[in-house]
């Protein structure tokens, strides 16, 4: 079969899901698989970007992300330097736009950035150069862990069209929960949302898939059950009572586990707060749980990426 | 008392009235295991106790929402057994207890401390209604998918309103996934504060601050407009204005889910009561204008008030001998309840069916209880009165800890003779 020209992810940014057909993803998916095998090698190392600066920008803390991105860019023999920005001089009040009019001037060839404003990948891409990579912006996207969470189910069903994925918890302020919506539904999952009215964007509804308020019934049927953080802000706040009410109605146990399939398969983006939104008897069931899973998926999906707009650049 | 095994009873002769289906007939009533078992006409009596009740009505048992009383925390106040026979006089079976206590109703553990204790000591039902937010602060939610659990049957910040806007919205919106009922008074804080009676001319002359009608109008517009875009039911806790009324009746035309209840105050007194300086009919919401009277009264047989309640406030004597902007608002009403309200029926202001039916079908429906009708199988909460014994309204000789009524001195006409629950009988004015 021949491909056109749209049948391959190019670039020229990863700003989100949105935007992306299914061959592109597949694309990204099918590089990635190759690079899981490369992973679980003695010698991890290629050469692909040997020569290229990839720079990690990272306006808010991260641990898994920031060193998942490093060492897809090491492996792949960039070099890379983590912007550490407490030390930075956004800290001495440099706009996020002269930031990138300087980060330019140093010729990066792969920009990740994470910030805490919705939006801000996009507008960094307007300013530089080269690539930009969307590392989480604000509550709108995370195209990478939704990339990852599509690998990892790939690894388990083949196809990912007609399997049931609820997603439960904190919708309305997850990136991630956005990238994968659109992701999923890409793909031809079935997905559906169970969360407090409270977590739940208004609109919800609208967005073509199921939502539920309660897990029995959100779980009926389920292949898979992916439990979002609840950021601790949000645990007393006017939108939750409290941890113990939340554990309560949204926490995954494994009684409301039993409402899904059989066997049901459970993720979470990391990092998981025990007892709140997951029981540790789910988590660490190496059974059914992928979570450390999707972390070695992460780091062959970040591969896949910067591989795909190193080539697209040149 | 309630919780004992109740003997057969037969009362007989009574004109029964049940709101809920329209029946009105004299018939006998026949009680076993606490439940009504048969209705009919000369039903046969064997040898089980019979009540005469020729010349009385028989009712279902009133059911009041949202009566405050001082346990734990104010037990020289109000306690639960004060309360439970107060009830009973009145002809109230079940009473919904305000979170405002002290420690407040805000978790769990307070929930079930109050339904405990009410069985143990309370002759009527007590069903506690579980703080809104925490502390009753207005700004952090309560746990209410747990409280509920535990019983609480609404959810409310008592008398103080919600004035946040977003934490209203978030309540709701949170409430509707638990299918929780949230009630809020509704008067705006802002616009009242200061305020010690209804704003207007007669305010302006006494010289005392006002709360304007427009207060309770604002925040009703407000939490009806939240539960239009949540799609959650809210009840409005105790109207006193017409122009709160027909924002109410508005939406309830366009099928929004809002309730609303009105004190037996407000329908039978106005702001003139408050005379010369009667603290006694300081009340929270203020009593309003003559014309909002008959308005709400208005409201009653269009089904726009679902409930017409006490608002049982026990205050001592300490907190009402003050100069009146100084006094506590509130009174007392569990035991004045039923009269207050045949004193409609007695003026032609209301039919006697009407009134029931927002005493007792009409909160029952709204909490979802299987109480306030009268049909076979249905718990055996009634309430036996007579329409038109006149009496006197004697603060002293009220059951409860507090005397603070508005009634006091009041000719009154219609008394309770005897109260039911589960079948006992746990009141009884000729014993």
């Amino acid at each position: 079969m021949t491909k056109s020209y749209k049948d391959t992810f190019t670039g020229p940014h990863l700003l989100g899901i949105a935007g992306l057909n299914r061959l592109e993803v597949e694309s990204l998916l099918d590089r990635a698989e190759g690079f899981v095998a490369l992973n679980r090698r003695r010698d991890k190392h290629l050469d692909i970007l040997k020569g290229r600066t990839l720079v990690n920008l990272f306006f808010e803390p991260s641990t898994r992300t920031q060193s998942s991105f490093e060492l897809a860019g090491k492996r792949l023999g960039a070099d890379v330097i983590n912007m550490a920005i407490k030390t930075s001089s956004v800290a001495k009040g440099e706009t996020l736009i002269d930031t990138a009019v300087t980060l330019n001037a140093m010729h990066p060839d792969l920009l990740v950035v994470r910030h805490s404003a919705s939006g801000a990948a996009a507008l960094l891409s307007q300013k530089v150069d080269c690539a930009v990579i969307n590392a989480g912006d604000g509550t709108h996207e995370h195209p990478t862990q939704a990339l990852l969470d599509a690998l990892t189910l790939r690894a388990h069903f083949g196809d990912l069209a007609g399997i049931r994925i609820a997603i439960c918890g904190d919708v309305v302020h997850s990136r991630v929960a956005r990238s994968d919506i659109t992701l999923l539904t890409l793909m031809g999952a079935e997905v559906r949302l169970c969360a407090p009215p409270t977590l739940l964007p208004a609109s919800a509804a609208e967005w073509g898939i199921e939502v539920f308020h309660n897990m029995g019934e959100a779980l009926d049927g389920c292949d898979v059950v992916m439990v979002l953080r609840l950021q601790n802000e949000r645990m007393t706040s006017a939108c939750v009572p409290s941890t113990r009410e939340y554990f309560r109605y949204y926490g995954l146990d494994r009684a409301k586990l039993s409402n899904a399939k059989k066997g049901a398969l459970v993720m979470h983006p990391g990092p998981m707060n025990r007892g709140v939104e997951i029981d540790s008897e789910v988590a660490d069931d190496p059974a059914i749980s992928l979570i450390t899973e999707q972390v070695e998926s992460g780091v062959a999906v970040r591969m896949a990426v910067l591989a795909a707009l190193a080539e697209g650049e040149a | 008392m309630k919780g004992a095994k109740a003997e057969p009873v037969i009362i007989t002769g009574a004109r029964v009235i049940d709101p809920a289906s329209g029946r009105d007939e004299i018939l006998d009533v026949r009680i076993e295991n606490g439940r009504i078992c048969e209705i009919g006409v000369s039903l046969q009596k064997d040898d089980v106790q019979n009540i005469d009740a020729t010349g009385l009505i028989l009712a279902p048992g009133l059911v009041d929402l949202l009566v405050k009383t001082g346990e734990p925390g104010a037990e020289a106040r109000e306690t639960l057994r004060s309360a439970g026979k107060a009830a009973a006089a009145g002809g109230v079976t079940t009473l919904v207890v305000s979170p405002q206590t002290d420690p407040v109703i805000d978790d769990p553990a307070m929930v079930d401390f109050i339904k405990r204790r009410g069985r143990k000591r309370a002759a009527v039902h007590i069903l506690p209604a579980g703080g809104l937010t925490r502390g009753l602060k207005g700004e952090l939610l309560a746990e209410i998918g747990l409280m509920k659990e535990a019983g609480a049957v609404l959810f409310t910040n008592g008398d103080h309103p919600i004035g946040n806007a977003a934490i209203m919205r978030n309540a709701l919106t949170y409430a509707g996934g638990m299918d929780a009922l949230i009630s809020n008074r509704p008067i705006e804080p802002r616009l009242s504060a200061n305020g010690v009676m209804n704003a207007g001319d007669f305010a302006s002359r006494l010289g005392l601050g006002g709360i304007p009608a427009v207060a309770e109008r604002i925040m009703v517009e407000r939490d009806v407009a939240l539960a239009e875009v949540s799609g959650t039911r809210v009840l409005i806790d105790q109207l006193s204005t017409g122009a709160a009324l027909d924002v109410v009746r508005q939406a309830k035309g366009r099928g929004v889910k809002v309730h609303c209840t009105v004190s037996v105050h407000h329908l039978t007194l106005n702001e003139l009561d408050v005379g010369d300086y009667r603290t006694f009919a300081r009340l929270s919401p203020p009593l309003r204008s003559e014309s909002d009277r008959l308005a709400l009264i208005a409201g009653i047989p269009d089904g726009t008030i679902d409930a017409v309640v006490s608002g049982h406030d026990p205050r001592p004597a300490e907190e009402k001998r003050l100069p009146f902007s100084e006094s506590s608002p509130g009174a007392v009403g569990l035991e004045t309840l039923l009269s207050g309200a045949l004193s409609l029926v007695h003026n032609n202001e209301i039919s006697l069916r009407d009134m029931l039916f927002v005493l007792s079908a009409g909160p029952a429906k709204m909490l979802g209880l299987s109480c306030g009708k009268i049909e076979p199988g249905v718990t055996a909460d009634l309430v036996l009165f007579d329409q038109d014994k006149p009496w006197v309204c004697d603060a002293n000789k009220l059951r409860s800890k507090s005397k603070n009524t508005p009634y006091d001195g009041r000719r009154m006409q219609g008394r309770v003779v005897m109260t039911f629950v589960n079948g006992n009988c746990v009141f009884n004015r000729q014993a």
